[in-house]
């Protein structure tokens, strides 16, 4: 037998620590306001018994705020837990059992677990915990969840409680207030309205304080008896706004408060310090907060993760490209050449390679993250940045997500929309995650540089600030759109805790950095194997026909046709630097035939069709049919752009590092320059993220819906942009 | 002794909230936090560009917008 209990209470009241403490499940310990919102399960198993334990999202109130506490709300309601375990702050007590004394309202029975006692220690407060249990009427433990003390105790005074009965709390809410709750509950009794659900006197105190969620409910439940509720509360409202100039659900609130107080006042609180001593963490704010200090210290804070994170993981990346590479080179050597070999190569390692090589990236970025979110500083920064963002339609917390996609240029929007994570409103985090894949990402850089090295090497670093400037504009700018069009609504509130700073435990880290990476492996794994294999399709098939293979294959012999066996023999055997001179000729009109081969065979291709096809639309952007087809493969991840650019100019694969062949070709090539380029830069910072951001988007949306809006609107604008560029810069330069 | 707005009060600045003019969700959230009416909150600072402010109440340090701030007054 086990019984069924609820962990709860405020954001950083230790919560998640505490969680992991009883059933060692792995789950993240965050020190950043509600950080909690998935629903998280572990088993007990102690001396006192087998407990299963449900951690709920950290909360404030019951009152139905935020997500978070309608999901709280709605399990207490639906599961009836045994008993609620109530974390409540030591250090922070008046807030903390703000919430639960709405738990105690509920009727369910209560055990507080009284946290960071060690804290409270430190800070020179001391509490008369007996008497705090007698006068709440509800058994309170002392506990230091990060050591682990009091876990014990915890445990045995849930097993010896959990099936007593209890009567709910009752706070009296003055004598208006009163008579309309008592009026109210005689009516929802005798007509059992919502009574399956709720406690009659609870209900009252809902509708009183407004509660759009039992409103409704009310309603679709029994229209009539919710109108005669309506009209009492109606009643009071006016009587009470006549006579006191106040509100229903600011009494409540009051009382609340007041009935907390009330039991605070009986010298439960002893401060052997003075109370309003700075504490430490006060002093660090002074600092970090700091009008000219705060935002220099942000600025170095952002560009140490980025170093940190995009030189370490180079190694660790640098691994996977070594390993998959030898894979490769294995497929390459043992499977006969063939439909079957570019499928493994091309779609299967270099998909598969593809997502792992993300893997050490996010892992490094999340490290970062984690450190910064549960140290407290995170919402420092969003506290410090909330002006700017705000502007925009987006929030404080906004920055985080911008920086890591590419804000400093060379980020990844992979982990950058996964950072998005930390924003807890609705709406700011979708334009958030709608925008972030408009910045630099370390992919597109490649492209950025071939094209200014052709066109603009004079000033390349002015272009090159000038790009950045121009997808950050152009980011906060649609950010601004979405929010005033289709996501629309009032800005979050910014009524916010700044937690004490902490040292985050290490466990704690560990446990937030693998939980993330896992859940992209895991899940963004499978779908972009599959994206990855029909991109290779797209780009592969139907293939050159029968004539036209062998129209190279003539060239083929044509050229080897005149040559003798030795030196045929030294191109088989030999390697490059070693070769002769006539040889090294030979090889290099063979390898040009190969790169034609590699071109028709492009151009033929799905890919190439679409992309021929598409010319109509996409010269007034001034890009031709070889453009096009590199930014399709570009979809597959953005420095494919380049590599495909250069089949499509009969050159070779290039490498997205090395691009001073191709470079030198676009700069004669037809239809190339300065306007064209430009256009195509502007196109390739706003269109259709790479699959695997497009993916991950739709994870963290929540739908695909807003996935594929991402692709279809990106690159609607991508090619607004470049069009009115192209044809204005037509007409200025002509 | 005098009743202003939060919005104008100086860093390091006492007072008590004297009214909350604030309904809804909003509302809900700011009398969640803490801030009522009889409540001492002390001003602990701003950010860089003067919006949101921070402050301190029932001791633990709460953050709001100037808009937010608006609709609370203290005694000061």
């Amino acid at each position: 037998m086990s019984t069924a209990i609820v962990l709860a209470g405020n954001p950083n009241s230790g919560k998640t620590t505490l969680f992991n403490e009883l059933t060692g499940a792995r789950q993240h310990v965050g020190n950043y306001p509600g950080v909690t919102v998935e629903k998280k399960q572990g088993t007990c198993i102690s001396d006192a018994g087998k407990f299963n334990i449900v951690d709920l999202p950290g909360t404030y109130s019951l009152t139905a705020y935020s997500l978070e506490e309608v999901v709280a709300r709605d399990f207490l309601v639906d599961e009836k837990p045994s008993m609620i375990v109530n974390i409540v702050d030591a250090s922070n007590l008046e807030r903390n059992l703000y919430l639960s004394v709405q738990f105690m309202e509920m009727g369910i029975p209560v055990t507080i677990a009284l946290n960071m006692m060690d804290v409270a220690k430190k800070r020179g407060i001391s509490i008369d915990i007996e008497k705090l249990s007698q006068l709440l009427n509800v058994p309170v433990v002392p506990t230091v969840a990060r050591s682990g003390e009091g876990k014990k105790e915890l445990l045995q005074t849930i097993a010896s409680t959990v099936n007593s009965k209890v009567d709910p709390l009752i706070i009296s809410y003055g004598r208006d207030m009163d008579t309309a709750i008592d009026e109210m509950e005689e009516i929802i009794q005798s007509s059992a309205f919502l009574t399956e659900n709720y406690r009659a006197r609870w209900t009252a105190i809902k509708y009183l304080e407004n509660d759009s969620q039992v409103i409704e409910s009310g309603q679709k439940a029994d229209r009539k008896v919710a109108l005669q509720l309506e009209k009492i509360v109606e009643k009071v409202s006016a009587h009470l706004a006549a006579t006191l100039d106040a509100h229903p659900e600011g009494i409540i609130a009051d009382q609340r408060y007041g009935f907390i107080n009330s039991i605070l006042k009986q010298n439960l609180i002893t401060y052997y310090q003075d109370k309003n001593r700075l504490q430490l963490s006060d002093k660090i704010d002074k600092v970090v907060t700091n009008r000219f200090l705060g935002p220099i210290l942000m600025v170095a804070i952002l560009l140490g993760l980025y170093k940190f994170t995009f030189t370490y993981s180079e190694i660790p990346i640098g691994w996977f490209e070594s390993f998959f590479g030898w894979v490769g080179n294995i497929a390459d050597s043992n499977l006969p050449d063939g439909l079957l070999k570019s499928l493994v190569i091309s779609g299967i390692i270099d998909g598969v390679g593809g997502v792992l090589g993300f893997v050490p990236l996010i892992m490094f970025m999340f490290l970062g993250i984690a450190f910064l979110e549960d140290s407290g500083y995170l919402a420092r920064m969003a506290f410090m940045l909330d002006r700017v963002f705000r502007m925009f339609g987006l929030h404080g917390s906004s920055v985080m997500a911008f920086i890591v996609s590419g804000g400093i240029a060379g980020g990844c929007a992979v982990p950058g929309v996964m950072a998005a994570r930390t924003l807890k409103s609705p709406k700011e985090r979708l334009a958030t995650l709608l925008t972030v894949p408009f910045m630099n990402c370390g992919a597109k850089l490649p492209v950025f540089a071939l094209l200014v090295a052709a066109f603009f090497a004079e000033n390349e670093a002015t272009v090159m600030l000038l790009i950045t400037m121009i997808s950050w504009m152009g980011a906060l700018l649609v950010a601004w759109a979405l929010r005033s069009t289709i996501i629309k609504g009032e800005a979050t509130p910014f009524v916010m805790e700044l937690p004490p700073y902490r040292m985050p435990t290490f466990k704690g880290i560990l446990i937030h950095t693998w939980e993330r990476t896992w859940q992209y492996i895991k899940k963004a794994g499978t779908v972009i194997l599959g994206i990855s294999i029909v991109l290779w399709a797209m780009m592969t098939f139907p293939g050159l026909p029968e004539t036209k293979t062998q129209k190279f294959e003539n060239q083929r012999s044509v050229i080897t046709s005149g040559v003798t066996a030795q030196v045929l023999s030294e191109l088989e055997t030999s390697d490059e630097d070693q070769l002769s001179e006539q040889a090294l000729t030979i090889k290099e009109s063979l390898t040009q035939v190969d790169f034609d081969e590699a071109h028709a065979g492009l151009k033929n291709s799905i890919a190439g069709r679409i992309g021929s096809s598409l010319e109509g639309i996409t010269k007034f952007a001034g890009f031709d049919w070889r453009t096009n087809i590199a930014l399709v493969g570009g979809f597959a991840a953005k420095e494919v752009v380049v590599s495909t650019l250069g089949t499509a100019y009969s050159i070779g694969e290039v490498d997205p590092e090395e691009t001073t062949s191709l470079s030198e070709r676009l700069k004669t090539a037809k239809g190339w320059g300065p306007l064209t380029a430009f256009s195509l830069i502007i196109f390739t910072i706003f269109y259709a993220p790479c699959f695997v951001t497009v993916v991950c988007i739709a994870k963290e949306a929540g739908s695909w819906k807003w996935a594929a809006f991402s692709v279809v609107f990106n690159t609607a604008l991508a090619f607004g942009l470049s069009v009115v560029f192209y044809q204005v810069g037509s007409i200025v330069l002509t | 002794m005098g009743k202003i707005s939060l919005r104008q009060m100086q860093v390091d600045q006492k007072g008590t909230i004297a009214s909350v003019k604030a309904f809804g969700e909003l509302g809900r959230r700011i009398r969640d936090m803490g801030l009522i009416p009889g409540k001492e909150i002390k001003i602990q600072g701003r950010a860089p560009l003067h919006d949101p402010v921070s402050l301190r109440i029932m001791g633990f340090t709460l953050t709001l917008r100037n808009n937010e701030a608006d609709l609370i007054e203290v005694e000061v």
